[in-house]
């Protein structure tokens, strides 16, 4: 079972810092990437972000389960990366995405998704002059947490239908029921939401 | 109390429910019959999820079509896969959500989340990741989460199907303390012992209203 992203109980410095400081924090650092060029960057960065993750004292396995979903994807555009621009270009461009992914689940583990969700609504009020609903944004981005585990079961749900049937690695045996899974488990969640009066 | 009165319902040119008239007061209501007989889609009309293709369904004098959203702050529904109604990564959370969007000031929701944790045995897990609760337990905090909200009525549809026996006698304990209006579908008939009337439907029609044994028979009676 995932634990990928998800609020982990604590009481360090960066589990105590407001939500929406470490969300423009973060936003911040996204903004800053494209500032990065070089390798070295990249290792200061890489330090200080550890040293964040120190501060907030995760347990390793947990950090580690952060970058394991992204791992083939950055394998192949390192691959991309050393063929098209060399090997400084792919550290750069790997390193920086692999730093934003470790950064934003630091975020989402030292932060309860409530607190996530309240500081968000506050920060789309202004969008209520162009009729967008805060609280629906907040909604959506709960239920977007909430949801990667639940993408996570239903993956292994469905490779180990296909083991079961002595089925190999195909791509489309596997994406086909895990996309039918999900949509209908998004049918059954907005029947629910529906259910505990959200819609009203 | 639930009135149904004339209510017919379809989906597309196919029949699901047919002329159903009943007044339900009762404190604890079941409701049996086989696969596609109509009963999910019954209770679904009890919350207003589902409105009648034709008829009225009132809950204490609400109408479903025309008071849709007092209807659901009354009536709470507890569905069979208690996965697909877990909205919040936390179990704490989750079992808040309800009152959050009721805007209840932060010290009385902490209070009332706390109740609800330690009501249903929770109390120890209120900061795990839902997923990783066992069968019971989601169903247990599914069940926290519509109760803490304080319904009129619970309207629960197969919330045993998923489980094992323990968990289901688990789930069939909590729910006969209840001070609610609980109108349960179900497939394990040994959960309706004890309730004061039991629904049967077969094919869109309620074939039988009686007290559990005379039901059941019934019921067993259909399925051959």
């Amino acid at each position: 079972m995932s634990t990928l992203g998800l609020f982990q109980p604590g009481t360090s410095v960066l589990h105590r810092l407001p939500a929406g400081l470490k969300l423009l924090a973060l936003v911040a650092a996204g903004v800053g990437s494209v500032l990065v060029e070089r390798p070295w960057q990249v290792l200061v960065a890489a330090a200080l972000l550890g040293a964040f993750y120190a501060l907030a004292r995760l347990p390793p396995r947990v950090v580690v389960a952060q970058v394991r979903p992204v791992l083939w994807i950055a394998t192949l555009t390192f691959l991309v990366q050393l063929v098209v621009s060399g090997w400084q270009r792919a550290v750069v461009v790997v390193g920086v995405l692999g730093l934003l992914v470790l950064a934003a689940a630091l975020v989402t583990l030292t932060t309860r998704t409530t607190d996530l969700v309240d500081a968000v609504v506050t920060g789309c009020r202004p969008l209520r002059l162009l009729r967008v609903d805060p609280e629906r944004v907040g909604l959506v981005i709960a239920l977007g947490i909430r949801s990667v585990p639940v993408v996570v079961g239903l993956a292994e749900q469905v490779r180990d239908a296909q083991r079961a049937r002595g089925l190999g690695a195909s791509p489309r045996a596997f994406a086909v029921p895990l996309v039918v899974r999900a949509l209908r488990h998004a049918d059954a969640l907005g029947e629910a939401l529906a259910a505990r009066g959200v819609d009203d | 109390m639930i009135e149904v009165a004339g209510v017919s319902h379809r989906y597309g040119s196919r029949p699901v429910l047919v002329d159903l008239d009943l007044r339900l007061s009762e404190h604890r209501v079941g409701v049996v019959g086989a696969n596609g007989s109509g009963k999910s889609t019954f209770a679904r009309l009890v919350n207003g999820l589902v409105l009648p293709t034709s008829g009225r369904v009132r809950v204490d004098g609400l109408d479903t079509r025309r008071d849709g959203r007092e209807v659901r702050r009354r009536v709470g529904f507890c569905f069979t896969d208690p996965d697909a109604q877990i909205v919040m990564p936390t179990v704490a959370e989750d079992v808040g959500f309800g009152l959050r969007r009721r805007g209840l000031p932060k010290q009385e929701l902490r209070q009332r989340v706390d109740g609800a944790l330690a009501a249903y045995g929770l109390a120890g897990h209120a900061d795990h990741p839902a997923h990783l609760l066992s069968g019971g337990q989601k169903q247990l905090l599914a069940l926290a989460s519509v109760l803490v909200t304080q319904p009129a009525v619970l309207v629960m549809d197969e919330p045993t199907t998923l489980l094992d026996l323990r968990n289901a006698r688990l789930i069939s304990s909590v729910v006969a303390g209840l001070p609610q209006q609980v109108l349960l579908v179900t497939h394990h008939l040994e959960l309706l012992d004890g309730f004061d009337r039991v629904l049967v439907f077969d094919e869109g029609r309620l074939v039988a209203d009686d007290e559990p044994a005379a039901a059941v028979r019934h019921y067993r009676g259909l399925m051959g």
